[in-house]
């Protein structure tokens, strides 16, 4: 039972190995190093990587961008809250923010088109995940996080907060159009 | 230096227990089990609210008592029982007395106030915070407060630890080095002082906050370190099972560590790289640089998943050569087959390291991998990782050593001990199938903490796929299974203590024997030379590798469909 008790040789560095141990040791590392530097080799040859961009922001000055790209592209209102629909064009600055429990405004983009989101959050966090396609991200209140996008898929899409966020939690859903 | 104690030895074990330690092992572990209580009951209210065609609870009821459920398995369980093992791994394993008992036991009373003092504010209903209690959503005073004491609390048991070692020392209570085991267990203690440092460092300013001392806790760096302490907190939760898994093979085979320098350097490399994984959380926030993420959530260079790969194999391949050495030599599986299967303290453990590896360890990486983890950052996904890793990987382990230690330590007889040879079976492969489903529902989207996947009441609600619902309902069923399971090992464990017949004490002396070293085996001295010792637990592990390639780049498969972003 040496597990529980010191063992035999004190300098148990010198314990030899066997090579059942000695092989595994050697493919795990393989493995290891191999995904290691899939993550990384991800960044330079892969097309779906998080941004980092990111600034501090405050929900008064997130919230004038944002109106300021609601007034010039919106082309509808959606449900009785009457939810802007935002067709902002491609290349553009785009914003979306999350509060208690919406998200605001609805935008429409284009299939194959790159937009810069800004992504913010006025009170608590929030998640922005992006269904049926499944992208999750964390939106954290205080600071803007700017992501490169290039929708592939179109159709209607919905965008369902994902970290608790309160009470009205489960209301909190809205939808991004791609055309 | 004179102390006044007496020493127990136990006439089952051989195990030697001091009167203090075993006093306070058996508080913290009986504590432990309370929570686990505590947790199970919550858990029928949140896997049956989650079972769509069930939706039991109300949002309110729901979120609050998924927030105990949570604080109450994964803080106060586990830390409680991990304190036991921490004691009993110093001090009954060097047969030593325990450093500063009246100090250990104001570290329990402090643990066990905190942690009242913290459900009390969650059963209030204003702090339905989640665990991770994020600012500025904000519980009430006594909840920060009660984490604290908790926190405090464990710290003063790890020290407790450390000083049972410092006499161990000086008393020379054993020859040469520590065990693996206690080994093993000084890693949990230390990786457990990072972890509750990290919790006393964001929750002290926070509590602050919450009775207004203090403006302003940043939220992203709330998030950051609190994650030290969220996911560290499971760290030592692998360190100390892992201990436990080492422990139990020389328990239940008289198993020897194949090598005792591969086991404890994979230990070490525990200790230098484990804690790293608290990024995992933040790979989908903004603000942190991606040097930073990739650096940290492969733990460098995923060296404690390496770390993590040698125990999943050193620990069965020490069962195969310790029952190879018996006899049970033929093919690739004797070994085996020929296994005490019918012992619930074995079954218990090979049941926590299968699932350990192949359905929390893998997934485990899955998450943790930057890009990859755009696909499963909240959604359920996650949960049915940490069941995989907590709940089968630790919480059974603790189950499976509590079988062995109610005759030695709590000195009574098992009641019911047929239902205790099955209990590992039904709880470990319903969590088994618990968590694949979780994960299932996950790969589809579903949200984590979320009380309602149809949205009712909301505008623009979202249809989840019909697939999601079914595996939302097949978590209902595997979680009600699981939790049966649960009320099982606490009806053996509760029951065995209050109706279990009283077994042997055994002679007291006022005097430790002291440990003498393991006897160096042939099998041992020809290691490296001879051979190929465990080719049964190779070909597993091979397995294993496979399944780890083959999942590992189907999700970057996935992964390379989506939008593009950058």
């Amino acid at each position: 039972m040496s597990a529980i008790l010191p063992p035999a040789d004190r300098l148990w560095y010198k314990h030899p190995i066997d090579r059942v141990e000695g092989m595994w040791i050697g493919i795990a590392l393989t493995w290891c190093l191999i995904m290691f530097f899939m993550m990384v080799g991800w960044h330079v040859w892969g097309k779906q990587n998080l941004s980092t961009e990111t600034y501090r922001t405050t929900p008064e000055q997130f919230v004038v961008k944002a109106q300021e790209m609601v007034d010039k592209y919106t082309v509808r209102t959606e449900t009785e809250q009457e939810i802007p629909v935002v067709a902002p064009p491609p290349g553009s600055d785009i914003y979306l923010l999350a509060r208690l429990w919406a998200f605001w405004p609805i935008l429409e983009l284009e299939k194959g088109k790159t937009y810069r989101l800004h992504m913010t959050s006025m009170d608590y966090n929030h998640g922005f995940s992006l269904q049926p396609t499944n992208i999750n991200i964390q939106v954290v209140p205080g600071f803007e996080h700017v992501i490169t996008i290039t929708p592939n898929q179109s159709g209607q899409h919905s965008i369902v907060c994902n970290e608790f966020c309160g009470i009205g939690h489960h209301t909190m859903v809205s939808r991004l159009y791609v055309k | 230096m004179s102390v006044t104690t007496t020493y127990r030895t136990c006439p089952r074990s051989g195990l030697q227990f001091e009167h203090q330690a075993e006093w306070l092992i058996r508080a913290n572990a009986f504590v432990g089990v309370v929570w686990l209580l505590i947790g199970g009951i919550l858990a029928i209210g949140v896997v049956l609210t989650r079972w769509p065609a069930i939706h039991w609870l109300e949002a309110e009821t729901f979120y609050m008592v998924l927030t105990a459920h949570g604080l109450d398995m994964l803080i106060f369980w586990m830390i409680f029982f991990e304190v036991a093992v921490l004691y009993f791994a110093a001090s009954t394993l060097l047969r030593c007395r325990i450093a500063t008992p009246r100090v250990a036991w104001l570290g329990f009373a402090l643990m066990v106030i905190g942690s009242i003092l913290n459900n009390v504010a969650v059963f209030r209903g204003a702090s339905s915070v989640m665990m991770t209690s994020y600012v500025p959503m904000m519980a009430e005073p006594s909840f920060y407060l009660g984490l604290i004491l908790f926190a405090v609390g464990a710290l003063i048991a790890c020290f407790v630890f450390f000083g049972t070692l410092v006499v161990a020392k000086r008393e020379k209570t054993y020859e040469g080095s520590v065990p693996l085991v206690t080994f093993g267990a000084i890693t949990a203690a230390i990786i457990a002082v990072f972890t509750i440092s990290s919790g006393a460092i964001i929750l002290i300013p926070t509590w602050l906050l919450s009775i207004g001392v203090v403006e302003q806790v940043d939220p992203l760096v709330y998030r950051t370190v609190w994650w030290a302490f969220g996911h560290s907190s499971q760290q030592i939760n692998v360190a100390a099972h892992i201990s436990v898994w080492y422990l139990v093979a020389a328990v239940a085979f008289g198993a020897k560590p194949m090598s005792e320098r591969v086991s404890r350097m994979a230990f070490l490399l525990y200790i230098l790289f484990l804690q790293l994984a608290s990024a995992h959380h933040l790979l989908a926030d903004p603000g942190l640089s991606t040097g930073w993420k990739v650096i940290n959530t492969s733990y460098f260079m995923y060296f404690a998943v390496l770390a993590s790969m040698i125990h999943g194999l050193t620990i069965p391949g020490a069962m195969e050569v310790a029952q190879r050495q018996k006899g049970f030599t033929k093919g690739l599986y004797e070994w085996l087959r020929k296994a005490p299967w019918g012992n619930p303290t074995f079954s218990g453990v090979f049941i926590s390291i299968i699932g350990f590896g192949f359905l929390g360890g893998i997934s485990g990486v899955m998450m943790g991998t930057e890009q990859l983890n755009m696909i499963i950052h909240n959604t359920i996904y996650v949960p049915g990782h940490f069941h995989a890793t907590v709940v089968v990987g630790t919480t059974l382990t603790f189950m499976a050593l509590t079988y062995y230690l109610i005759p030695v330590l709590f000195q009574r007889e098992m009641i019911a001990p047929k239902l205790a040879k099955w209990q590992p079976y039904l709880f470990g492969f319903s969590m088994y199938f618990f968590c694949l489903v979780m994960m299932g529902a996950g790969t589809l989207g579903v949200s984590r903490r979320h009380w309602d996947m149809a949205f009712g009441g909301a505008a623009l609600a979202y249809e989840w796929p019909g697939a999601a619902y079914l595996m939302m309902g097949l978590v209902g069923i595997a979680g009600l299974m699981a939790i049966v399971g649960g009320i099982a090992y606490i009806y053996i464990t509760v029951g065995s203590l209050l109706w279990g017949r009283r077994l042997d004490a055994g002679a007291t002396s006022p005097r430790f024997t002291p440990l003498p070293r393991a006897t160096p085996t042939v099998i041992a001295q020809s290691y490296g030379s001879a051979g190929f010792a465990a080719p049964g637990t190779f070909v597993l592990a091979l397995v294993f590798l496979v399944a780890f390639i083959l999942y590992y780049f189907i999700n970057w498969k996935y992964l390379s469909t989506l939008w593009l972003l950058s």
